[in-house]
């Protein structure tokens, strides 16, 4: 009762902001439809709609990161958390009250990404909707990173952070846009080490109906999703403490 | 009887005793003012109280209840409203509201009872569905305390409630703290001599974490000879330096 009360506040916080909706809707569906538009005049195999599609859908999961991050270190700067300190909520109501709200919001963006690609030629199947059961562990990943940042930084680092830095790592060592074996080496070394390419390439392999070569990347995804929750989880008891 | 009962609490920050060996006792019902200069260690025996931080030593028993190894229970007693405003700003004034009583566990009838009570109580029904962020800092400062009292605390910490209101809010948020009075504990902390002056039954001046006075207003007028809390407040701390 006291998490999904704290949850839902958190929802509403976030949806009512009409800058998280520009960045969580909006962004993705002007990157599909730039990059179709490009597609469209010069052919480009990377931004056909069956492989660009997922790969927006998992871009666009990185705004998890900065919202989640953003109403923590915000919370954390005013009294509203001492008050809520003083109350009868325990930490794991703090913790899966950030947390939880942010899944229905991935799915929710992953669902406009699709109608979007739909629109734009993508094939209905049964593979779309197994893609947004695949997009809950990708979504735990940023709001991990998300968690963990909003417990360190404060509301302003967390902008530059999660907002810039975060973005654009994913952006460039995930595949989306580019073909990492065209960058080779260190480059693509590093990023498959991460989980961002991981991410990507699952989405695009359940897209494709293959499941089974996108359990090796789930491992990925969900290996970093399990380190990154435990450190956030961890970092934010420590703030509690702290504070 | 008594509401708290302090016992040679303590807190130090490294070198610093923000709190130093602090003991007195509150009863159930009184309006008790902590009164210092800035850094005199209210905030921080607020903050002990209510179980925000641990004491490095010494106890506190809030209705029998110790801040020590009945955390949970002290916590379903008390409520605070902390020195800034502490709001959700993107909720309304009835989400806010409600946020705190989902957290308390209260069902939707009784959520709406007390929602209705507080509003009345506080004035706020004019403000009901506005934006939280929106409000002026007066109403911010109400909407602050009705939060705290949504719960039907016993023992209720209002840290420099008026602090930065313009006269007239002030003047309002006074006859608010006056309707409370005898029907919960209340603690009070402020820069405001007038203020502790005018609402509080027992007053207890502190300088570097010690309480150097605990008395009525009167009594502490007749023990320094002042004619006002004010001057006798100047001459506690200002004996203490010489």
């Amino acid at each position: 009762m006291r998490m999904l009360t704290f949850a839902k506040r958190n929802f509403k916080e976030i949806m009512r902001d009409p800058l998280n909706l520009c960045f969580l809707f909006g962004f993705p569906v002007v990157l599909l439809l730039l990059l179709s538009a490009i597609q469209a005049n010069i052919p480009v195999s990377m931004f056909e709609i069956q492989h660009l599609s997922p790969g927006i859908a998992v871009f666009g999961l990185a705004f998890m990161t900065l919202f989640s991050a953003t109403i923590i270190a915000k919370d954390r700067k005013s009294s509203f958390i001492h008050r809520l300190y003083t109350t009868p909520m325990t930490s794991a109501d703090f913790i899966l009250g950030y947390a939880l709200p942010l899944i229905p919001i991935a799915i929710a963006e992953g669902v406009v990404c699709y109608i979007v690609a739909m629109i734009l030629g993508l094939k209905i199947s049964v593979n779309i909707l197994l893609s947004l059961v695949f997009i809950v562990p990708i979504a735990l990943l940023y709001i991990g990173l998300g968690l963990l940042c909003g417990s360190v930084f404060n509301d302003k680092q967390v902008g530059g952070i999660c907002g810039a830095l975060l973005t654009n790592l994913s952006a460039w060592l995930s595949g989306i846009w580019f073909d990492l074996d065209l960058v080779g080496g260190a480059f693509k070394k590093i990023a498959y080490m991460l989980p961002f390419v991981h991410a990507v390439d699952m989405q695009r392999a359940v897209m494709a109906g293959d499941v089974s070569a996108a359990l090796p990347h789930l491992c990925w995804v969900l290996g970093y999703a399990v380190v990154i929750l435990v450190a956030a989880v961890l970092l934010f008891l420590r703030q509690i403490k702290k504070q | 009887m008594s509401a708290i009962i302090i016992k040679e609490l303590t807190k130090k920050y490294k070198d610093v005793v923000a709190v130093d060996k602090l003991s007195l006792s509150i009863d159930e019902g009184e309006l008790f003012s902590l009164l210092g200069v800035n850094g005199a260690g209210k905030t921080t025996t607020i903050k002990m109280l209510s179980c925000l931080t641990a004491p490095t030593q010494g106890d506190a028993y809030l209705l029998g209840k110790s801040i020590l190894t009945d955390i949970p229970d002290v916590k379903s007693l008390i409520a605070v409203s902390p020195q800034e405003t502490a709001i959700a700003a993107g909720l309304s004034v009835k989400e806010n509201l409600e946020l705190i009583c989902g957290i308390h566990g209260f069902d939707k009838k009784e959520r709406e009872k007390k929602i209705d009570e507080l509003t009345s109580l506080l004035g706020l029904d004019s403000v009901i569905k506005r934006k939280a962020g929106k409000l002026s800092g007066g109403w911010q400062r109400r909407l602050s305390i009705a939060m705290a009292l949504i719960s039907e605390p016993k023992i209720l910490f209002l840290d420099e409630p008026t602090l930065g209101l313009d006269v007239i809010a002030r003047s309002e948020l006074w006859d608010m703290i006056r309707a409370l009075k005898g029907k919960v504990t209340i603690i009070l902390t402020t820069h405001y001599m007038e203020e502790a002056e005018a609402l509080s039954d027992r007053l207890a001046i502190m300088k570097d974490g010690k309480l150097l006075m605990c008395d009525t207003p009167s009594g502490i007028k007749e023990q320094t000879g002042e004619d006002s809390i004010e001057k006798a407040f100047i001459k506690v701390v200002r004996g203490t330096q010489e």
